[in-house]
Parts: structure tokens; C-alpha cells; sequence
């Protein structure tokens, strides 16, 4: 039976060699103008907190925390909706618009978001298209389904006994909401919150047309490096960073729910 | 009431950006209005006859029918020996099989881009492929364990008990029960593979890009509806599919519970 593991080790093999050679790559010295490469160095994390690129750096950590606290609050009616709903088909109804966006790719998403926050539909008060502003709404709309459904399957665990109690003892609908509901919601938002945001510290596709080369994120500085300058040592040593602080999250996602279990 | 209100107000959210890209695929002229002054089809026969769509369109089928040809059986061993395998540390092994997941596009994307370069393979789709296959097998794995595990034993036992060979238990009790898993780790792969942009642009070139790269460089270079137009047909298949899908799966089993 073991044995029906080795294709998918050959797999992740050759996955797991990409990433060796991100990895060494961050290591090697850059030089200007060639894709060779000199001996070992740092320098290349160094560059990471040269001043143009830390801003990009403090960009991505601010617009990712905005991003989690704005999804988990649009996120939390929806789910409750969908988690409590009697209704097979209203359930039905809302997964399949929840869905939906989740599977079109990240391009028609963007794109349609370039149209809103473009003035074609509205004419906006203020610029929405390529400021952080604009950006911050693409990646909220990109995490919406994701949360929705961590915060749905958390609060499917939530028995509706405790809130029927706790109003029948008199409380009212917002107090049931914030001393029962909320508390034993916790777990998910805990989790999806985590998710979120290590979702969105590497984000792409958003900033990059939405922030039309005025906003940048880590993910856009990857990109300009590694694609535009030819720097690769530069592009991977902001790759790592990227891929370094997702698995520091999702492991703390992983402990946390772990624990939980116990 | 006011929790209804606000959940119709965030499902306007959700899906307003897509009204508008249908609705936007049918303006008559390359300047972009709202509601359109008219009606044309004129940007759909655009995406039809625009050669370098055509020619992502192909590789689009190729990358993501040879990605899917090789990840839906080597997905589904791993899904039978996780479950059946007597594994030690099972969960370690289930989370390796669903690393991919976790990895920022763009580290894999210029990981991917480095190996290449570095075995010679930049103008070569196998990389595409190679790298589809990786992202797509968390996918097939995760459907199918779950179709395993709700598969009992004792159907099998029962039809080895009465003479088949193993592999005639494998080909007509064991496959037909995991049809369901098979089917969802299938529509999941085809899905992620055909929008898989992130990673697929570090590594390909004009020649073996797929559809969401070629619609990324038509977008950072024209303001026409085109990609209006070729929006809408992506649409249409997805919703169609997703649909499809929670009527014959039922989409609550496989994302509300685990």
C-alpha cells in the first residue's frame, strides 16, 4: 500500500526542488546585467529593508491586517446566514453565489474590479482605482469566500441551544449575539483571521492591477525583480520572506486547532 | 431583518463585479459606459479571432489536460494508501501532500522559473505542466480520501471472497465506489488549473502562455471590452460547473464539514 505513495512523491519531489531553488538563489550574490550569479551572501535580505522595499513590506502587513478585519466583519452575517438557514435551498442558493467567485480566476475577478472602481458604473467622490483604497476592496471581495466558509463550518459546531437559552433567560438578540454566539464562534474566527492574512501577505494578481504600479506589495516587488530587473537573488530573498511568514501563520493555525482538539 | 438587509447588501458585493462584466461585454463601443449605449457581440468575435488568444487557448487545454491526465491517478493512489496504508504519522503525510496549497504563488512561480532555466527548459510547456500537477494534486487528494473513507471494506472482501483477482476487485468495486470523489477531484483540478495565473506567468513566454496570462497582458495593455467579453465566457463555464456540481455532489458536504 506504501508504495502507492511514490508518484505523488515524485510530485512534490520536483515541487520541493523549485523551492530548493528559490531558496539557493536568495543565497547567491547578484550581479547587474547578467543572470550569473557570485559566491554567498546576505545581501539580498539586506535589500529587503533598504528603504524603497520596506515601504512595500510595511504596505503588505497593513493592508493584509485591514484586509482580515474588514473580511471577518463582512463575512460573519453571511456565514451565520448559511450555517443557521432551515432552508436546503437557500443554502444551495447562497454557496453557489459564495462559490462562484472562488472558482472564476483571479484575472476576471480583477478585471471586473477595475471596471467598478474605474468610473465606468459610478462616479467615485474619491479615487478608488490604483490607490490602496481600491486595492484594499479587491482583496476584501478575494477573501470573502474563503472566511465565509471557516466562519460557517465554526458556527455549525455552535449549538443553537445556548443562544435559545440565553434568550429565553431574557437577553436580547444583540446582547445573545455578543455573550453566546460571538465567544463560541472564537475558534473560527481565530483561524480564518489567520488564514486570511497569510493569504493576503502574498497576494498578487489584486495590487498589481488594482494598485496599477502605485501600490506595491511583497508579491509585486517578486514580480519587478524578478521579472523586469532579471535581479533573481533580489526576487527570492523577497519570495522567502513571503513564503516564511505564510508557514509561521498557517503553523500557528495548525498549533492553535490542534490544542483545540486535545 | 436587518441581518437579512445586510446579507443582501454583502451578496450585492459579491456579485456586483461580475453583473458589470457581463453587462460590459456587450457595449457597443472601446470606450467603456455604463448601462452600454447599445448592444454588440463585436468583443466576443474579438476573443475569437485574436490570434494570441487562440493560441493561449490551446495551451490551455494541453497544460491543463496533461496536468489533470497525471494528477487525477497519482492523486487518487495517495488518497488510498493515506487511508489504507498503515502509515506512520499519517496527519505528517496528509499535510506534505497539501503543502502546495500553503506556498505563495510567486515563490513557487520563481522557484519554478530558476529549476527551469537551470535544466534548460524555460521555452517548454513540461514545465507548465510540471508545475499544474503540483498544484492541483492537494485537490485530488483531499476528494478522494474523502470518497475512501466512506467506502467499506467488507464490499471488497466480499467479492475477493467469491473469486475476483485483485485487480478485477480494484476495476469493478473499489474505481465505481470512488466515483463521486473522483468526479469532484477532477472538476476541482480542471478549475484551479484553467485560472491558475500567479505562477504561470513566471513561467511561460508568449508562445506557451494559457488564457489568464494572455488576458493579464491584454488588460495591463488595452481598455477595450475584450476581456469583457472573454470574462463572461469564463463566467458562464464556472457557474455552469459549480452549479452542476452542488446539484449532483452537493457542495455543503464537501466544504461545511470535516
Amino acid at each position: 500500500m506504501k508504495l502507492l505513495l511514490v508518484p505523488a512523491v515524485v510530485v512534490l519531489a520536483v515541487f520541493a526542488a523549485a523551492l530548493a531553488a528559490l531558496f539557493r538563489w536568495s543565497l547567491l550574490e547578484f550581479i547587474p546585467g547578467s543572470l550569473q550569479t557570485g559566491g554567498l551572501t546576505l545581501a539580498n535580505f539586506r535589500g529587503v529593508l533598504a528603504p524603497q522595499y520596506l515601504g512595500a513590506v510595511r504596505d503588505t502587513v497593513v493592508l493584509s491586517a485591514l484586509t482580515t478585519v474588514l473580511t471577518l466583519v463582512c463575512a460573519y452575517p453571511v456565514a451565520y446566514v448559511l450555517a443557521r438557514t432551515p432552508s436546503r435551498r437557500v443554502r444551495s442558493a447562497l454557496l453557489v453565489l459564495i462559490l462562484a467567485p472562488f472558482f472564476t480566476g483571479a484575472i476576471v475577478r480583477t478585471y471586473a474590479w477595475m471596471l467598478v472602481l474605474g468610473n465606468t458604473v459610478v462616479t467615485w467622490p474619491v479615487p478608488m482605482l490604483f490607490t490602496e483604497r481600491g486595492v484594499l476592496v479587491g482583496l476584501v471581495h478575494f477573501s470573502m469566500p474563503t472566511m465565509i466558509l471557516i466562519l460557517a463550518a465554526a458556527l455549525s459546531h455552535v449549538d443553537p441551544v445556548y443562544e435559545r437559552a440565553a434568550a429565553s433567560l431574557g437577553a436580547r438578540p444583540f446582547r445573545v449575539f455578543w455573550r453566546v454566539t460571538l465567544p463560541l464562534s472564537m475558534p473560527g474566527i481565530v483561524s480564518g483571521g489567520l488564514i486570511v492574512f497569510a493569504w493576503t501577505l502574498s497576494a498578487f494578481p489584486t495590487p498589481e492591477l488594482l494598485g496599477g504600479g502605485k501600490v506595491k506589495m511583497i508579491a509585486n516587488v517578486v514580480k519587478d525583480l524578478g521579472l523586469d530587473s532579471f535581479n533573481w537573488p533580489g526576487a527570492a530573498a523577497f519570495a522567502m520572506l513571503a513564503l516564511a511568514l505564510t508557514l509561521a501563520l498557517l503553523t500557528a493555525v495548525g498549533r492553535l486547532s490542534a490544542g483545540r482538539a486535545t | 431583518m436587518i441581518l437579512k438587509a445586510a446579507v443582501l447588501g454583502l451578496l450585492a458585493f459579491m456579485t456586483l463585479p461580475t453583473v458589470v462584466v457581463i453587462v460590459v461585454s456587450f457595449n457597443p463601443t472601446a470606450i467603456l459606459s455604463f448601462p452600454p449605449a447599445g448592444f454588440s457581440l463585436r468583443w466576443y468575435e474579438n476573443v475569437l479571432t485574436y490570434p494570441q488568444f487562440q493560441r493561449a487557448a490551446v495551451n490551455s487545454l494541453l497544460v491543463t489536460g496533461g496536468a489533470v491526465a497525471l494528477a487525477l491517478p497519482v492523486g487518487t493512489l495517495a488518497a488510498l494508501a493515506l487511508e489504507r496504508g498503515r502509515l506512520r504519522g499519517r496527519s505528517v503525510w496528509a499535510a506534505v501532500l497539501l503543502s502546495p496549497l500553503v506556498v505563495p504563488g510567486v515563490a513557487a512561480g520563481l522557484g519554478f522559473l530558476i529549476l527551469a532555466a537551470a535544466l534548460g527548459l524555460l521555452r517548454s510547456r513540461s514545465v507548465l505542466v510540471a508545475a499544474h500537477v503540483a498544484l492541483v494534486l492537494p485537490f485530488v487528494v483531499r476528494s478522494v480520501w474523502v470518497s475512501v473513507r466512506n467506502l467499506d471494506p467488507a464490499l471488497e472482501r466480499a467479492a475477493a471472497s467469491l473469486g475476483a483477482t485483485p485487480w478485477r476487485v480494484f476495476r469493478r468495486v473499489t474505481l465505481p465506489l470512488l466515483r463521486p470523489g473522483l468526479f469532484a477531484g477532477l472538476l476541482f483540478a480542471v478549475v484551479v488549473s484553467l485560472n491558475e495565473f500567479v505562477v504561470s506567468l513566471f513561467i511561460s513566454n508568449r508562445v506557451t502562455e494559457i488564457l489568464p496570462v494572455a488576458m493579464f497582458t491584454y488588460v495591463v495593455n488595452y481598455t477595450d471590452p475584450t476581456i469583457a467579453a472573454l470574462s463572461s465566457l469564463f463566467i458562464v463555464v464556472t457557474f455552469l460547473v459549480v452549479w452542476l456540481a452542488d446539484r449532483y455532489l452537493s457542495l455543503g458536504r464537501v466544504f461545511l464539514q470535516h
